[in-house]
Order: structure tokens, then C-alpha cells, then sequence
């Protein structure tokens, strides 16, 4: 005899789930396959925080005045900050921090690959702020109701952090456009260094990235890349224009019809030639990523003799 | 050389007086007082709290979400626990 209510199997259940917008937290049954796609996406976004603080760390000693060393000191600390609470999300999943470390300092796992341009003059750390965070906001607003509750919690966090760091960009930008003809120069030259790379932070296009549809559908990601990109430019393009600076690509031209701005095509071989890891800094950023994770060595020895010998010597007066 | 991570602690934080803490997230640290000194530096950059509490996750003991119909569904069919349930006439005041 047939029942009438048909048996749902555990990925039905699931995906119901999900369809009805209701969070997944860790100890809930999920499949292997949701469950190993947010540790690679979480990892390698917490790897992309930590990374990115070297190209900004360069210019802590050469920031312009006070202020702007301030400003520049607390935004790489909210760069550590936001490193570990991606870290804290995905070790809910049953990773450990060593192991996301240990793929991180072996070049299996990656990060973002804007990480792997140089930051050449101060103007470049404008536009890190202004258009890279930029970016990266537009990929994280989305992601505060991705589908799994301890990474949709952790991005509420880094996007409420986030918006100074693209407002200090634009204001860094805009004291150069405002300055002296060459200072205004500086900045056009970092707009034209950055303006593609940053488009290429959205991933491959739609077309060739094989797991848009699936992390869609679970609800992981709520815009594809081609859509964000499309976004971005629209968000830019008049930004730059307030600037009066130039975005380095001849075909940007308001479409009426589709009221967004078509764009020229994206280097596809040098975004991939980055991801392989033959960018201009990947060895670099790397090796410095690694030095400082042994250099560190000894504190972290350290600080676990010191909370072992305390530990011993309260037992030993209870 | 001692390979093994820092243990785990959960963050509560208590954002201002008279409300209670509230679970924020997790770090790991060698010991309390350096976890106390983590969550200072990692959640309250903002003035987001006065007062931390850390917990070592392991001493978290949860429900078992397999287990959440038979555990909390006993209270889905006793609406009297809730003064709507109760018809008041409209000439009574101040109940």
C-alpha cells in the first residue's frame, strides 16, 4: 500500500529548508557536498582578510600624516578581525584554524587574487579602500543572508566594519583629485592599475563558474558573479565621474535601454594566469604570510607553557 | 615543538548595562585571561560592549537538533500559557 504523503529524504528536507529561507547552524544534518563548499568559500574568504593586510601593512610607516596612519592602522586590524571570524564560521563546520592555515601556507587553498597586484603609491591605498573594499561589499552585503547561519552572522559583522574602510578609499581619492595637478595624476595612474583587477574580484563570468548554480540554489550565494560585476560598474562609473577621473576602459558607455553601463571584456588569461598563482606578488605575499606565522612560533608555544605551568599551579592549590 | 591549536572560547557581550550578554562568537586563546583580552581587541573595537564573558566551547553542553520535535513541540499545544488565550469583557479594565 502506497502512503499518501510521499518520504522525504534528508537533502529534500534540506533543500525545503533552505527554500523556506530558514538558516542552517552546525550541528544540523546538511550534505557533504553544502558542507564542503562553505568550508572552501569561508576559508578561502578568512585566507583573503589575512592576505590582505600585507599590501596595506606596506604603507603603515608611509601613510602621509597621522591621521592617515591612524585610519590605516585600525582598518588591518579590522582586517584580522574579520579574518577570524570567517576562521570561527568555518571551524563550526569541523575544520581546525591549523588546518585552514596549514592549505593557506601550501598554496592548496586560495585567496583573493587582487591581493596579488602591488600597492606602488599611496594613491593605490585609495583605491584599495575605494573601489577593492568597494567590491568587496557588494560581494558581502548579499552574503549577511547567505544560508548558513554562522557565516551569515559573521558578515553582518565584517559589513558593519567595512563601509568606513570604502568611505576612507573614496576620501583618500578625493584629497588626491583635489590636490595638486600631479597629486590628481597619482590617482588616475592607481584608478587605472586597479580598475580591472577589482572587476575581476567577481570570479570567472557566469558561464565558466561551474558551481554558481548549485551554491544558488542552497542559497550560499545570492547574486552571480556576472550580476555583482555588473553592479559594481553601475556603482563606480559615476563615482569616478565625481572624482573626475577616467575609468580605463573605452567601451563604459550608459546603455538607456538596459539603464546600466555595458563594459569592455575582462582579461580572462590574466585572471586566470593570478589565480595559478603567476600574479605579480603571489610569491611574495605568500612567503611573507608564512614568515610570520613561524616567527610567531615561539609566542604561541609560549602563551600554551605559561596557561599549562598557571594550570598546574592552580590544581595544585585547590 | 607543540603543534596543538589554543582551545576554543565562546564570546558572550554585554553591549550596556541593565541588558544581558549575548553570544557574539569564539576565538581560541592559551588560557582566560588571554581569551578575555581577545574578545576586548576582536569584538568590542567599537565600543560594543562593557563587560565580556568567555566560556571554553567544550564546557557548552546544546540540545540535539535531531531531537527538537520531541524536545520543544510539548509546548506547541498549550496556547492557555498565554494570556491571549483568555477573553476578557471590554467593560474590564487594567487587566
Amino acid at each position: 500500500m502506497e502512503t499518501l504523503e510521499k518520504v522525504l529524504t534528508p537533502e529534500e528536507q534540506f533543500q525545503a529548508r533552505i527554500d523556506a529561507d530558514v538558516r542552517i547552524e552546525p550541528k544540523d544534518w546538511m550534505p557533504d557536498a553544502y558542507r564542503k563548499t562553505l568550508i572552501r568559500q569561508i576559508s578561502q574568504h578568512a585566507h583573503s582578510e589575512l592576505v590582505g593586510m600585507l599590501p596595506e601593512g606596506n604603507w603603515i610607516t608611509r601613510a602621509p600624516s597621522l591621521k592617515r596612519k591612524s585610519i590605516l592602522l585600525a582598518k588591518v586590524q579590522d582586517e584580522a578581525g574579520h579574518g577570524l571570524y570567517l576562521y570561527s564560521a568555518a571551524e563550526t563546520l569541523g575544520t581546525t584554524r591549523d588546518q585552514m592555515l596549514a592549505d593557506l601556507h601550501s598554496g592548496k587553498a586560495k585567496y583573493s587574487s587582487i591581493f596579488n597586484y602591488p600597492t606602488l603609491s599611496w594613491a593605490d591605498m585609495g583605491c584599495v579602500g575605494w573601489l577593492v573594499d568597494g567590491a568587496a561589499i557588494l560581494n558581502q552585503v548579499p552574503l549577511c543572508r547567505t544560508s548558513y547561519g554562522p557565516y551569515a552572522r559573521a558578515m553582518v559583522r565584517v559589513c558593519k566594519e567595512e563601509s568606513f574602510h570604502q568611505r576612507q578609499g573614496f576620501e583618500v581619492m578625493q584629497t588626491l583629485c583635489e590636490g595638486a595637478p600631479v597629486q590628481k595624476e597619482m590617482a588616475q595612474e592607481a584608478l587605472n592599475r586597479w580598475w580591472w583587477p577589482t572587476l575581476m574580484m567577481f570570479g570567472p563570468k557566469d558561464a565558466d563558474s561551474p558551481n554558481t548554480a548549485q551554491s544558488m540554489n542552497w542559497r550560499i550565494k545570492r547574486f552571480t558573479n556576472d550580476e555583482l560585476r555588473q553592479k559594481f560598474v553601475d556603482m563606480m562609473v559615476p563615482q569616478a565621474e565625481f572624482l573626475g577621473l577616467t575609468v580605463p576602459d573605452p567601451a563604459v558607455k550608459w546603455n538607456e535601454e538596459r539603464q546600466a553601463y555595458d563594459f569592455g571584456e575582462v582579461n580572462w588569461d590574466e585572471f586566470w594566469a593570478v589565480v595559478k598563482g603567476n600574479g605579480l606578488c603571489n610569491h611574495e605575499r605568500l612567503q611573507a604570510r608564512v614568515q610570520a606565522h613561524e616567527d610567531g612560533a615561539w609566542v604561541r608555544e609560549a602563551a600554551n607553557a605559561h596557561a599549562a605551568k598557571r594550570a598546574a599551579r592552580e590544581a595544585v592549590a585547590a | 615543538m607543540n603543534q596543538s591549536e589554543w582551545p576554543l572560547w565562546e564570546v558572550f557581550i554585554r553591549s550596556k548595562q541593565g541588558l544581558d550578554h549575548k553570544h557574539v562568537g569564539s576565538l581560541h586563546a592559551a588560557d582566560a585571561t588571554m581569551a578575555v583580552q581577545n574578545a576586548r581587541d576582536v569584538y568590542t573595537r567599537r565600543l560594543e560592549g562593557v563587560s565580556i564573558w568567555v566560556v571554553e566551547s567544550k564546557h557548552i553542553h546544546a540540545s540535539n537538533p535531531d531531537d527538537s520535535e520531541a524536545f520543544f513541540d510539548p509546548a506547541a499545544d498549550k496556547v492557555y500559557r498565554h494570556p491571549t488565550f483568555y477573553e476578557v469583557p471590554d467593560s474590564i479594565k487594567h487587566m
